[in-house]
């Protein structure tokens, strides 16, 4: 913190490398650690070093032998990829209006997206189960995408919301003064400028959706819709020999992958999303 | 190419707000007008209702003798500069520039070749294929006026085009945004609360108050004889000094001292019905050291003497500041003016009568100093009404 | 001028037509979170008086509050609330602590900052589930590096008191990222000029950060512990991965999951989930009450 106002003296430079080096081990050894048992071999899985002794894929292989967790897989990315287009989208409508648009019940709409970000999602697992195995969308993708978009819907009203208002009024009106319609101020104008801040809503819709497992270990109950974090969660050790932890760590490097790309490629815009809608409320 | 009448042209908004009311207004074919006033004076909705971004309440606004008041900005054919320039983030300076262009759906070439030229007019060839990220202050706002002349509109509209630049670059930008309405002699609306760019810039100026026209003239005129008390005090910097004065046949006392007026004076505010107490108003320029006026003069001027709190020395003259023994004149339009000018926050001290003298005054801080004024450069305004009554001399 | 004010506003036809458009802009995604919130909450209460074993469906019938009374005097139910507050409380406590540590080192650091906001990014992003396996295995006798490390003798994840460090552990671990990006966004609105002056002042690092810092930074922090301490209450991934909630380590999420997918019984479940939504409005109201006019709910005022 307040140690000095930023001169870069050598001394300081080692104090704040130590540091970051801290954190950097303190946010990857879990990380590093899972990775490693999924390329020990049976033999040495139980050897409790970080890395391992012998190399090997044959947890990778097996994984990807049965449809257990491929078809999880699946179902994972199609789940969470068909939340996320309707979640931003209809975020982006909400959002623009939040923005820009003057109308009774924006508070409304504001104080209600608060509540669903607040609301406890275990509450609904109950009732939902019910109400899905009724509806027939127990089981099923749309019994998912419809609880994601839900609680993803207070983010992406927020993220956007903030990125849209940062768009500064006078460009659509010298748009227009320039010649342009209002569709071609929004096509041309507007819209080139919110991407950014819908890959933004789109990546953190995502994370979410990829991540969630109450909901999917509740309103699931076979391979037809079963996602991935709920599948290797089951793995037991009768596909296998015994032990379950080698396929297991393997699986869950897989499903970390993505996030891995995302946070590598996308960094700022995810810092930037998360804080933008938090900060202001 | 056109002229821009506005007929009584009002601004309404839902919540009662009266922004622009009855404006009337002829800018000629070619012309250059400044529309100039304090924050809230409706200068802007004005601006804007001649855009077509804002509706028009009531009235009725003609470009090139077309009556325009529903057509939308894109079919109105003018071009308008912003004060945040609203550069598009996302395009070149040539996208920028060629936008409106290609909007118009002209072919490449002919793009090509105006962006090129308004480019070479604006020097900014160098800077065609960066974005406005990258460009200073001063080279967005070239872009912005490039981007508005690019396509030879019947008019320019400009919104505080210069306020957003630092003080030298302005005085620069200034002139050049002079030169080069003069060489394209296209009909140019100007908005500013500078009236500094108002005086050099336009042929004509507006003054608004209050969403009303207060006066509309050519900058000198506007100098020379405000309409009222309004005008007086915008228009000339520092600002013209007012004092409560009385009248009684025809002698005029104030904490300036008795002063006779002349003959052409007392005809002009007898003709205008004056009441007997009035606002004095004269220009601190207006003001001499008295020991540097020549004998034959000193005799037809009014005198005052103080005790000076502040001198400024600007080498070609020196700003004498001299406490008065009075309150400072009040009235509405007095009010609004310095709290415009900010003069509300500054401790209260009293009037006092600034006097910019020659640069030969041996004045000095606490020394008594001796100032001359001519009466007849003085204007005598109604408390009531703030209408100039010495205007018929 | 207040031209962007006013420009919005425009003739009383075009008002209409704005209000119109907000509210058409703004139907679907009110009606898809009412309808997925709003109405299985207000049937679960229903479900709530009711008894309602999917094992034994033709007993269904309206009993009242029986339902409530059996969860409230049953120890099941207090022991899992217990540990989810303890949970709460040491989790949300020690991740503000590491947190401000973690923003304070992401704002300024001198060297490394993108490396430092992206490695810190991974356990945010990373699935809550694999995250938890990671520390299953490392706590794990004989597999995990930790457990070798640590307690080289013992099966940490087979005692209560243990098993529970852990899963705080866990949890502080996978949020504690989160909680440094709310609060380094509050660390940015800090003026640097304030710091200074308060340096000038005469102010050293605690008294800066206690009497200039912490005061600007006051909404942020409340944001950041509002929906953390919410979200922590909710804990279940961790503790489903790590106990099962075994060796009385069950959450009131862990329990509702039992109840419904073990014990089938609906009744009960919705009376769980009843139960749990009031706690959660209660710690809402708290929050809100406590710490006034900074909450979220007002900060809608800032947003225009």
């Amino acid at each position: 913190m307040g140690a000095g106002f930023g001169e870069a003296t050598p001394a300081r430079r080692w104090r704040w490398g130590l540091l970051d080096l801290a954190v950097i081990a303190f946010a990857l050894i879990p990380v590093l650690w899972i990775a490693s048992l999924s390329f020990k071999t049976t033999a040495t899985l139980t050897d409790g070093r970080l890395i391992p002794a012998e190399w090997t894929l044959e947890n990778y292989q097996s994984i990807f032998d049965t449809s257990q967790f491929t078809r999880a897989l699946v179902n994972s990315i199609g789940i969470a990829l068909i939340s996320t287009a309707i979640a931003v989208v209809l975020g982006m409508l909400a959002a623009y209006a939040v923005a820009r648009l003057d109308f009774p019940g924006k508070r409304a709409l504001i104080g209600v997206s608060l509540l669903i970000a607040m609301f406890p999602q275990v509450s609904l697992v109950s009732p939902l189960f019910d109400i899905e195995r009724r509806l027939g969308l127990f089981d099923t993708w749309p019994g998912l995408i419809l609880p994601y978009i839900t609680f993803a819907l207070p983010l992406a009203i927020y993220t956007q919301s903030a990125f849209f208002r940062q768009i500064p009024w006078d460009l659509e009106k010298a748009a227009k003064m320039d010649g342009a319609t209002q569709a071609q101020a929004f096509r041309r104008v507007i819209a080139p400028l919110a991407a950014p801040g819908v890959v933004t809503t789109a990546i953190l819709v995502f994370i979410f959706a990829w991540n969630d497992f109450l909901f999917a270990v509740t309103l699931t109950s076979t391979e037809r819709s079963r996602t991935a974090p709920v599948a290797l969660s089951f793995f037991t050790g009768d596909s296998q020999f015994e032990d379950p932890t080698g396929s297991i760590s393997a699986a869950a490097v897989v499903i970390t992958i993505p996030i891995i790309i995302f946070v590598l490629l996308f960094q700022r815009r995810i810092v930037s999303g998360l804080t933008s809608g938090a900060v202001k409320g | 190419m056109a002229d821009i009448v506005l007929d009584k042209v009002s601004k309404k908004f839902p919540d009662g707000t009266i922004a622009a009311s009855d404006v009337d207004l002829e800018v000629g074919d070619g012309e250059f007008v400044i529309l100039v006033g304090p924050s809230g004076c409706g200068k802007s909705t004005t601006l804007n209702m001649i855009a077509g971004l804002e509706d028009i309440s009531s009235g009725d606004l003609y470009i090139g003798g077309e009556r325009m008041n529903d057509k939308a900005p894109k079919d109105r054919d003018i071009a308008m500069v912003f004060q945040s320039y609203a550069l598009y983030p996302n395009m070149t300076v040539r996208e920028n520039m060629s936008f409106p262009l290609r909007l118009a759906k002209l072919d490449k070439a002919t793009v090509a070749q105006k962006v090129d030229e308004a480019a070479r007019v604006l020097e900014l060839e160098q800077l065609l294929d960066r974005k406005p990220a990258n460009l200073s202050g001063g080279q967005r706002q070239r872009v912005a006026m490039g981007r508005a002349i690019v396509r030879s509109p019947k008019a320019y509209l400009m919104d505080e085009p210069l306020s957003n630049l630092d003080a030298k670059l302005r005085v620069q930008m200034r002139t050049q945004v002079s030169r080069l309405q003069k060489q394209l002699g296209t009909t140019t609306v100007y908005v500013t609360h500078d009236q500094t760019e108002a005086m050099t810039l336009g042929d004509r100026v507006v003054v608004m108050r209050q969403g009303r026209v207060q006066q509309v003239g050519p900058p000198q005129e506007l100098y020379d004889s405000p309409a009222n008390l309004f005008v007086a005090g915008f228009i000339g910097s520092p600002a013209m000094n007012f004092v409560h004065a009385r009248l009684t046949d025809g002698q005029l006392s104030s904490v300036l001292g008795d002063v006779s007026l002349s003959g052409s004076l007392r005809r002009a505010l007898a003709a205008s019905d004056a009441p007997a107490d009035l606002i004095l108003g004269i220009r601190p320029e207006h003001f001499e050291d008295a020991g540097l006026v020549d004998e034959a003069h000193l005799g037809t001027g009014a005198r005052f003497e103080g005790q000076a709190d502040v001198v400024e020395s600007m080498g070609s003259d020196k700003y004498v500041y001299l406490p008065l023994a009075a309150e400072r004149a009040s009235t509405a339009e007095l009010d609004e003016l310095a709290a415009d000018a900010g003069a509300t926050d500054l401790p209260a001290s009293g009037a006092q009568l600034v006097t910019r003298l020659s640069a030969e005054s041996p004045a000095t801080e606490g020394a008594q100093v001796r100032v001359w004024f001519n009466p007849e450069k003085i204007h005598l305004f109604d408390p009531e009404t703030g209408r100039n009554l010495t205007l018929a001399r | 001028m207040t031209v962007l004010q006013e420009g919005r506003r425009q003739l009383s036809e075009g008002k209409r037509a704005e209000r119109r458009l907000g509210w058409l802009l703004c139907a679907p995604a009110a009606v898809v979170m009412v309808a997925v919130t709003g109405w299985p909450i207000i049937y679960s209460v229903w479900l709530s008086l009711q008894r309602y074993d999917l094992r034994f469906p033709a007993e269904r019938e309206f009993i009242g509050l029986s339902n409530y009374a059996a969860v409230l005097s049953n120890g099941f139910w207090w022991n899992a609330f217990g540990v989810t507050m303890l949970i709460t409380v040491v989790s949300v406590a020690v991740e503000f602590v590491l947190g401000f540590a973690l923003a304070l080192v992401m704002h300024r650091t001198l060297v490394g900052r993108g490396l430092v906001r992206t490695s810190a990014l991974i356990p945010y992003g990373i699935v809550t589930v694999v995250a938890a396996f990671s520390w299953r295995y490392a706590w794990t006798p004989g597999t995990g590096y930790l457990a070798n490390l640590v307690t080289p003798d013992g099966a940490p994840l087979t005692e209560r008191a243990s098993a529970l460090g852990i899963i705080i552990v866990a949890e502080i671990w996978k949020t504690t990222p989160f909680m440094a990006l709310l609060l380094m966004a509050g660390l940015a609105l800090v003026p640097e000029d304030l710091l200074k002056a308060a340096a000038v002042d005469g102010a050293g690092a605690w008294q800066r950060f206690r009497s200039v810092m912490l005061p600007v930074m006051k909404p942020a922090i409340l944001v950041a512990l509002l929906f953390r301490t919410l979200d922590a209450f909710r804990i279940f991934d961790n503790i489903f991965v790590l106990t099962a909630g075994a060796n009385e380590t069950s959450s009131v999420s862990m329990l509702t999951y039992n109840n419904l997918i073990k014990g089938l019984n609906l009744g009960i479940g919705s009376t769980l989930s009843v139960l749990i939504f009031i706690a959660v409005a209660i710690i809402a109201f708290i929050f809100v009450r406590l710490f006034g006019t900074a909450a979220p709910g007002s900060a809608e005022e800032g947003r225009r």
